[in-house]
């Protein structure tokens, strides 16, 4: 884990090291100060020359000003370095999420991906702050103002010796004993906090079923219990500061007395009240060190779960990939499904697709009728390879799709998403998602074909209108309609429409049919729709249930051999349309 | 962008409401801080009297005789010491519980009010901004009252009595020291404040780094169908590398800060150092209240307290910056509380009643029959009418804001047993006219009678139970399928849920779940489709066996087959009740009753299909794809 993350910091490996020596440096003037305070001390206790307080004072404030520069300095390459190493997991996060599969991205979901980038990459900014700063600082600090404990104070410093570790025992019993606490209290925190989202967002639902009282309770209880185990383990991390009192009080008390006894009663020692005084500020040092490490410890622990986190997704392999020897070109429209079985997952037991045998022909107009999870949509995502097919294979042009450069396959076979999304930009930045060096003339073209134009035009700004993010500014049916038309910009070979014309009036629908059908009659049309009129003149109609294809035949056929196809095409048209036909 | 600014008061507010939850505790906190706090400031008075004892005996080496003074003075220190421990170990442990209660207090009284918002609140506020007043908000009212606000109770006792103390010792070092602690001051001012720029910076740039993660996460399957992975690296990379840029600075300044205001407490160190020499050696008159001599013994305590008087000012320092943004925190968070609650002057109840002697009276138990209780309050009398579902709007005008009215002259009458059906563009008013029957919203001029009685003087949770409502955005919550079911009527028995499911044409992809009715749903449903999820709303609905049923786009993503299920089972749930049904679809409300045309706030056209399609209007040309819908 360490090792992939270690990988993102490239560039900014210089300044950590910086960092790293530079806190080093202020550190060692940090410990040198209060030995020189010591004696000048030492020196104005024995009431010597005023040159000679000068002289030292003017070394301490040396030492303070050096100390203060490789601190500021420090500050500055540990702030770029960390900076940029959350720079490069973001970068890296996200572009190997570029080369994710359907398949990588249902694993994950969108929403934890979008908390693996922020959250979790700003965590561990944190933790690599603290790591190249203060977890050199403290230890380095711990070493050297022991060292010059003992140097200053001799075998006295061996008070340390015998404080340092109570401390430790303390606190190291306070982490193992809050650690689990907090972990579990983190998430029953987070759960706590969706069951409020829902509430937010479900307002009207509580409000219409008059449950503001049960989810009252409900949310009491919940609450109850993260404030519990909060408590409990705060209070445990109470410890913390009367343990650190203890010490530091400890060490003042032993160091006064030790040393006035060495003073007066062993003049041979060489101890003196300047000795004394920095002996005491040694000791808060070591103390204070000791306490900062474990907070750092503390820190690192919870943050780990964030790197965990991301190095999941750094080591994700894109499930699929573009060919070694690729072909890089589709002939022509030709779609084949030859015994095609599909599961989600490998475990699954359920395949979501089994036995497809299917041939459509360049150009052919086929439609694809179903009920809700009877995998439509998977069917069609198969074509442009957004997933892998279990067993079997499919082909595009007479050629298998994984056979096929997967940007060269996927610009041949441009699939409209039932699920489609808008980005914010203008209305002619949307559309050149489909071909980056389109004419104005080309996207005039395509948003007539997707009845788009009409609505485009009656905007003030036209093409250049401003669309939010999701396309919230615009109804549904314009959205599909923007959606079909930025499809149709790739100029493709095989067109797919999943569900797209849902939202779009029935007279709209038509006038688009009409119009693939006049414009691109080489483009294979493949149409999933609720309404039987989207798929009624098609050349084929494919009926779809459980993952499995029931009926295969145009209109006319269907009608007489499907018992299915005709409930659903009497239940959506008959009455209606006899009753019109009649006037 | 939140500014971290507070409403003035906030800060008293915050310190009232804790002590009005803890009066006993909140007083025993602050004695234990202010002890503990002086305690910890008063070693270098004792160090002063070592001092002066080893400097009397350092010649004559009469180490039994210093004992004498040593031991009692040490004793003394010793078990003040103690006792600051146990007050500073009191409140610590009085601290944790008193954040964590007060946390759940507030929380509480949030939830609690959100509850009562009306929904007008919820349409104008955004989630997300709601959500931050638990979680950020929250946060950073923790990180204040259980650090900051002790941290500056105790660093402000410790510079105060240090401060006393130092003009006991000498007075030239105290105006030496409090010099130089205006100088830090001043600067951590300065370094501060382009920090506090930098970071408003930084929060920018950050919102809108995740507002790109998040709308790119969102659409990434359609950035692989278009193949625009590179082009989308390319946008991020902007954005990434302009945020480094902003975070650099801010944590640099952030970063800097510590080092100097440490540092400079050593130059002042060294400097305290050089002036006492110089006091010594030219044998300068002592200016201080305790008259002493200035000596080694004087300096050697002085050092000390000078480091401990700037660290202390340099933790106030880094408090304030806390202490800000919690007050902001805390500001919000007040004012959600104090967020005017949706207000109910209704009386009229819902009841469960039975008939005695052909008579209405109002029963204990449930029977199936309800009546609205309707007290009147000029002659005492209580008068009881029968729940029958009847909903009538009488030239009713209503705008979400003042200034614009989006209903006009609207009348409807629906009768029990009738299904009424809106249909007309976006915006035309159709989810509006529901909003009103349930009281989301109240009408500006008309009338709205249920069952005769004016909905105004209805209870608004007795009027909202007795009418169930299916919306578009279905809302389902954590908890299993049959949770989720039940959630329409608490005491339904498993049984009444998987027959409302059955109804509602649920059943079949219910037990094809991996665990079935136990099935537990997470995030709204994320598992499910779009139109599963309205199926389990629809039985959620069915479930309450309501009078009147509300379907708003309830039916939009499932597909026709299964939506002929689900009506050939609400038609039986609801025989001789009342529905309305807007929808999208013609055929969803082609056998309606009455179908209501809207357009721009106004029914201009009503009549049942069969009368609309002869009358050739605007529903005709909708039926026939001549008109569009959008």
């Amino acid at each position: 884990m360490f090792k992939t993350l270690a990988a993102c910091v490239r560039e900014y490996k210089g300044k950590s090291i910086a960092s790293a020596v530079l806190v080093a440096l202020e550190v060692i003037m940090e410990c040198l100060i209060p030995f020189v305070a010591a004696i000048l001390i030492k020196n104005i206790d024995e009431g010597c020359e005023l040159s000679v307080v000068v002289r030292w004072g003017a070394l301490l404030i040396l030492l303070a000003c050096i100390s203060l520069t490789f601190g500021a300095l420090a500050g500055g390459a540990c702030a770029t370095a960390s900076c940029g190493f959350a720079k490069n997991l973001r970068h890296d996060l996200y572009v190997r999420v570029q080369d994710f599969s359907f398949e990588n991205i249902d694993k994950f979901s969108s929403a934890s991906l979008v908390t693996r980038l922020t959250t979790d990459v700003a965590n561990v900014q944190m933790s690599y702050m603290m790591l190249i700063r203060v977890a050199i600082r403290s230890p380095l600090m711990l070493i050297f103002a022991l060292v010059m404990g003992f140097v200053m104070g001799g075998s006295m410093a061996v008070i340390f010796l015998a404080i340092v570790p109570v401390l430790a025992f303390g606190l190291i019993m306070v982490i193992r004993l809050t650690m689990p606490l907090f972990r579990r209290v983190f998430r029953r925190y987070d759960k706590l906090n969706e069951s409020i989202e829902e509430n937010i967002i479900g307002a009207r639902v509580v409000k219409s079923f008059v449950r503001e009282k049960y989810e009252n309770e409900k949310f009491d209880r919940e609450a109850k219990s993260v404030c519990a185990d909060f408590t409990k383990a705060e209070k445990i991390l109470a410890f913390n500061g009367p343990l650190m009192q203890l010490c530091v009080y400890s060490v003042m008390i032993f160091t006064l007395y030790f040393g006035a006894r060495a003073i007066i009663a062993d003049p041979a020692s060489g101890f003196d009240v300047g000795k004394l005084s920095a002996l005491i500020t040694y000791g808060v040092q070591i103390l204070i060190s000791l306490m900062t490490l474990s907070m750092i410890f503390v820190m690192l622990t919870i943050s780990a779960e964030s790197a965990v986190r991301i190095s999941e997704v750094l080591r994700e392999e894109a499930s699929v990939i573009s060919p070694k020897e690729p072909v890089m070109q589709v002939k022509n429209g030709d779609v084949v499904f030859e015994n095609v079985t599909f599961r989600y997952s490998k475990t699954a037991e359920k395949a979501a697709l089994s036995d497809i045998d299917l041939s459509i022909r360049s150009g052919e107009t086929v439609g694809i009728l179903g009920g809700t999870g009877s995998s439509k949509s998977t069917l069609v995502q198969l074509i442009s390879r957004l997933y892998d097919v279990s067993e079997g294979r499919v082909l595009v042009g007479g050629t298998d799709v994984r056979d096929y450069d997967l940007t060269v396959l996927r610009d041949s076979v441009a699939v409209v998403l039932q699920k489609n999304v808008l980005f914010s930009g203008t209305i002619r930045e949307n559309l050149l998602w489909g071909n980056a060096s389109a004419t104005d003339e080309e996207i005039k073209e395509a948003c007539r074909m997707a009845c788009a134009d009409e609505f485009i035009e009656t905007f003030p700004e036209g093409y250049d209108t401003y669309i939010e993010q999701g396309g919230a500014n615009v109804s549904g049916g314009q959205k599909q309609r923007l959606c079909i038309a930025r499809a149709l910009l790739k100029k493709p070979k095989v067109l797919i429409l999943d569900d797209s014309t849902s939202a779009v009036d029935t007279r709209t629908d038509a006038h688009i049919r009409a119009a693939f059908a006049s414009f691109i009659p080489e483009t294979t049309k493949i149409i999933i729709a609720q309404r039987v009129a989207s798929v009624m003149e098609a050349d084929k109609i494919i009926l779809m249930e459980g993952g499995k294809i029931t009926a295969v035949g145009n209109h006319e056929t269907l009608l007489r051999s499907s018992d299915v196809y005709r409930e659903i095409y009497e239940s959506q048209c008959r009455t209606g349309e006899e009753e019109v036909d009649e006037k | 962008m939140k500014k971290p600014t507070a409403k003035k008061g906030t800060f008293f507010r915050v310190l009232r409401t804790l002590y009005s939850f803890f009066p006993v505790s909140m007083i025993l906190i602050t004695l234990c801080i202010i002890f503990s706090a002086a305690v910890s400031s008063i070693p270098s008075l004792f160090m002063q009297r070592v001092i002066a004892l080893i400097e009397t005996h350092a010649k004559d080496g009469a180490w039994a005789v210093a004992l004498e003074t040593l031991v009692p003075l040490l004793v003394l220190l010793a078990s003040l010491y103690v006792v600051a421990l146990l007050a500073n170990f009191t409140y610590n442990r009085a601290m944790a519980v008193v954040t964590q209660k007060l946390l759940y207090k507030l929380r509480g009284e949030m939830f609690a009010r959100m509850q009562k918002l009306p929904i007008s609140y919820f349409d104008t506020h955004k989630n997300g901004d709601v959500m931050s007043y638990y979680t950020n908000d929250i946060d950073t009212l923790r990180e204040m009252v259980s650090r900051s606000f002790p941290q500056l109770l105790n660093s402000t006792v410790i510079i105060l009595t240090v401060f006393f103390i130092m003009f006991y010792f000498c007075a030239w070092l105290a105006f030496l020291v409090i010099g130089g602690v205006i100088a830090m001051s001043i600067i951590s001012k300065k370094v501060g404040g382009g920090s506090a720029k930098y970071f408003l910076r930084q929060q920018i740039a950050i919102g809108k780094t995740e507002g790109y993660i998040e709308e790119m996460m969102n659409g990434q399957k359609v950035v692989k169908v278009f193949c625009h992975e590179e082009a989308s690296i390319r946008g991020f990379d902007e954005i990434n590398d302009s945020l480094f840029r902003d975070a650099e600075k801010a944590n640099r300044y952030a970063n800097t800060l510590m080092p100097i205001l440490n540092n400079i407490g050593n130059i002042l160190y060294a400097l305290v150092a050089i002036l006492g020499g110089v006091l010594i050696v030219t044998n300068a008159p002592n200016i201080s209240l305790s008259g002493m001599a200035i000596s080694a013994s004087v300096i050697v305590p002085f050092l000390n307290m000078t480091k401990q008087f700037s660290g202390n000012v340099g933790q106030l320092s880094q408090q304030i910056n806390a202490i800000v943004m919690g007050l902001a925190g805390a500001s919000r968070i007040f004012s959600f509380i104090d967020e005017e609650p949706e207000t109910d002057e209704g009386y009229v109840t819902l009841v469960n009643a039975k008939t005695e002697n052909g008579m209405l009276v109002e029963s204990k138990e449930r029977t199936g029959l309800w009546a609205w209780k309707h007290p009147h309050a000029a002659d005492g009398s209580v008068t009881y009418t029968p729940l029958r579902g009847d909903v009538r709007f009488f030239d009713v005008d209503f705008g979400y804001r003042p200034d614009k009215t989006v209903l006009h002259n609207v009348t409807i009458y629906a009768e029990p047993g009738q299904k009424i059906a809106f249909v007309g563009a976006t915006g035309a008013g159709k989810t509006t006219i529901t909003n009103l029957i349930n009281r989301f919203y109240d009408i500006a001029d008309g009338k709205i009678r249920y069952d005769g009685i004016n909905i105004n003087k209805i209870k608004k949770a007795d009027l909202r139970r007795s009418l169930g409502i299916v919306l578009q955005d279905t809302c389902l919550f954590t908890g299993s399928v049959m949770e989720n079911i039940r959630y329409g009527r608490l005491d339904a028995t498993d049984e009444d849920c998987v027959h409302a499911a059955t109804l509602a044409g649920a059943h079949d992809f219910i037990t094809r779940l991996p665990e079935g009715y136990a099935t537990v749903l997470h995030g709204g449903g994320a598992g499910l489709s779009q139109g599963q999820r309205q199926l389990i709303a629809i039985a959620r609905a069915a479930v309450a066996d309501p009078p009147v049923m509300i379907l708003d786009e309830a039916t939009s993503s499932i597909d026709t087959h299964t939506e002929a299920i689900v009506q050939r089972g609400m038609d039986n749930l609801m025989k001789g009740r009342t529905v309305f049904v807007i929808a999208h679809r013609l055929s969803t409300v082609r056998n309606s009753d009455v179908i209501m045309v809207l357009e721009q706030g106004r029914i201009i056209e009503r009549g049942s299909h069969e009368k609309l399609i002869a009358e050739r209007g605007k529903y005709y040309q909708l039926y026939t794809g001549a008109f569009e819908l959008e």
